[in-house]
This record gives C-alpha cells, sequence and structure tokens, in this order.
C-alpha cells in the first residue's frame, strides 16, 4: 500500500504541482503592473543618405536615445529587449519596419539611460523612396520573464522625415 | 521480500484478465497524451506548440535548455517578435527576432529579417543559399510564454538514447506490475 514507490511518486507529483503554481502566480503578477515608461528619440545628423547600385536607398544617421523603463520591471522581470525601429509607408509597401538599433536591460538600475549611436542596423528601403520621406520612430520593447508571459508595447513617435536630396 | 523479489512475483502471479487490464491502463497514457499534444497544436494554431531552445543565439534571455510555448495567429508579424523558423534544406528549426518587416500593398506578402539576440549579425548567413527574406510560409510560430530549464529533459534524452530506454523500460515494468 504505502510502498517506497508510492511515497516518492506522491512526493514527486506534489513537488511539480506546487512549482507549476508557483510559476503561474509569479507570471500572473505581471497583469498588476501598470508601467508608465517614456521615451525620446532625436535624429542628430543625416551622416550620408545615398541610392546603392541596386537601386535601394540607404541612409546612415546618428541618434539620441533616452528612455526611462524602470517601472516595466516586476519581480519576474528577467530582461527587458528595447529597440528603435523606423516605420514608414510606400507606394510598393503598406509597412515597412527597419530596426535602427537595439538593446538589453539586464536590470531596472540599468533602465534608465540615454545613448548617442549611429544606427546598428542598416536603413536600406526596398527600393527609391526615401526622399523627402516622412517616418515615425518606434520604441518598442518586449519584457522577458523569469518565467511565464512575455509582454510587448511601444511609444510611438511622430514627425520625422528625410532629406530631399542625397547627400 | 525485497522490491525486485516483489516485481518477479507480481509477474508470475498475473492471470489474463489483469494482463489486458495492464494493457489498456498504458494505452489510456499513450493516447492521452497523443490527445493533450494534437489538442495543443489545434488550440495554438502551430504545428508545434512547445519547442526546446537548443543554442545559445537567444542568450542572456533564452538559454540552451529552456523551453518555449508558440502561437500561431493570423495576426501579422512584426517587428521584435521571436519567431520560430524552418529554413528550406535544414532540418532543426531556429528560434531567432524579428529585426526588419516589409509588407506589400496589396497582397500582404511579408519579407521578413530576423537576428538572434546574442549574435554579432543578422541571419542571412543561416538562411538558404542566395535567400535574402523569410517569407510567412517559413514561419512556425511566435514566441508567446517561457519556462526555464524544463527542456533539458529531452535534449538529454537525445543526446544520450541510453537514458531514454532505460526511463521507458522502468515506466513500463512499474505500470505492468502495479497492483491496481
Amino acid at each position: 500500500m504505502h510502498s517506497f514507490g508510492h511515497r516518492a511518486n506522491a512526493v514527486a507529483t506534489f513537488a511539480v504541482t506546487i512549482l507549476a503554481a508557483m510559476c503561474f502566480a509569479a507570471s500572473f503578477s505581471d497583469n498588476f503592473n501598470t508601467p508608465s515608461p517614456t521615451a525620446s528619440v532625436k535624429i542628430l545628423n543625416i551622416n550620408w543618405f545615398q541610392k546603392e547600385a541596386n537601386g535601394n536607398d540607404e541612409v546612415s544617421m546618428t541618434l539620441n536615445i533616452s528612455a526611462d523603463l524602470s517601472s516595466l520591471f516586476t519581480w519576474n522581470t528577467k530582461q527587458v529587449f528595447v529597440f528603435v525601429a523606423a516605420e514608414y509607408e510606400t507606394p510598393h509597401n503598406a509597412l515597412n519596419q527597419v530596426s535602427l538599433w537595439d538593446g538589453i536591460i539586464p536590470a531596472k538600475e540599468h533602465a534608465k539611460f540615454l545613448i548617442h549611436t549611429t544606427n546598428k542596423y542598416r536603413f536600406i528601403d526596398q527600393g527609391s523612396n526615401l526622399k523627402g520621406k516622412e517616418f515615425n520612430l518606434t520604441m518598442h520593447w518586449h519584457i522577458m520573464p523569469k518565467t511565464g508571459k512575455m509582454f510587448a508595447d511601444k511609444i510611438v513617435m511622430t514627425g520625422y522625415r528625410l532629406p530631399e536630396q542625397y547627400r | 521480500m525485497g522490491f525486485v523479489g516483489d516485481t518477479v512475483e507480481s509477474i508470475r502471479s498475473m492471470q489474463i484478465r489483469q494482463v489486458l487490464t495492464q494493457i489498456i491502463s498504458l494505452g489510456m497514457i499513450v493516447t492521452s497524451a497523443l490527445i493533450i499534444w494534437k489538442g495543443l497544436i489545434v488550440f495554438t494554431g502551430s504545428e508545434s506548440p512547445v519547442v526546446v531552445v537548443l543554442s545559445g543565439s537567444m542568450e542572456p534571455g533564452f538559454k540552451r535548455g529552456d523551453i518555449l510555448f508558440l502561437h500561431m495567429s493570423k495576426d501579422p508579424i512584426r517587428t521584435g517578435e521571436i519567431v520560430v523558423f524552418n529554413v528550406d534544406g535544414r532540418e532543426i528549426p531556429i528560434v531567432h527576432r524579428v529585426i526588419k518587416v516589409h509588407e506589400r500593398q496589396d497582397t500582404a506578402e511579408v519579407d521578413i529579417l530576423t537576428k538572434g539576440d546574442n549574435n554579432f549579425g543578422d541571419d542571412r548567413l543561416l538562411y538558404a543559399h542566395g535567400q535574402l527574406w523569410l517569407q510567412r510560409h517559413h514561419i512556425m510560430g511566435r514566441a508567446v510564454g517561457y519556462l526555464p530549464y524544463v527542456g533539458w529533459v529531452t535534449i538529454i534524452m537525445t543526446e544520450k538514447p541510453f537514458i531514454k530506454y532505460l526511463l521507458i523500460g522502468a515506466l513500463g515494468l512499474l505500470v505492468i506490475t502495479s497492483k491496481d
């Protein structure tokens, strides 16, 4: 009746159940956090802007990115992945999203930052539509939890425009 | 009498009716596992609802041995999402983050570029020769949930098949010899 096998089985089942319940509770508690992050991105300079040999426009820019994402962190947050993407529409494409810079914030202490950088990934259009193009810069973040559900959100910043001429 | 002696004795004393019951209960375990798995496939819309992370290319977010829960909805794919994709001529699917999206005006066809958080460059070197973008049909699902360490069970079993057979044998023996 109460053999070693039965006892071991009962203990193991109970332990796994408790672990699963704790993981679920930790993930569920994330829902009660109402974050209030702030972000601003300035384009300091268009370093160069040209049409490549294959006909695609490419632009290099210097960005000033500042944000305070510390309110995103809860006890179940392992890290926050943050990136800035240029988003625009062209006659050919309904939506173009080009990631320009990204970073990993490992802890709440590093969640308030100001950096000065050229675009980390190449800003290349599919075609030649970037002259005088209006675009949005969007700061996205993806919260990677210690366990459970992943959350994501963004701040859209509008009113950026590329130069009328290549340089 | 010891544990081994008990086991041998219980095998010897089995009746045909008892054997049938054991076979049925074994069948129930196998089929209910299958039902849960296939149910998950229908529910999540992804052909493999749970994947194990095999490489360190998404560290420190996802380490080797962590598991991800996938969901495949009709929602369009956007930058920042972690997707699981298949590349032609490569057997094992890859879990990486989307960094560029170009979506067509009328056809809603989409060009996607991915990158591992821990890799230096984008994934064009991993794609098939000459392939610049992923399309919708390459994507198996997007990651929505995360559980650490649990995938080590499968990694150990695939890399050390001996442990797998030992475990299956022991479980089978346990089911056959259990008295209720």
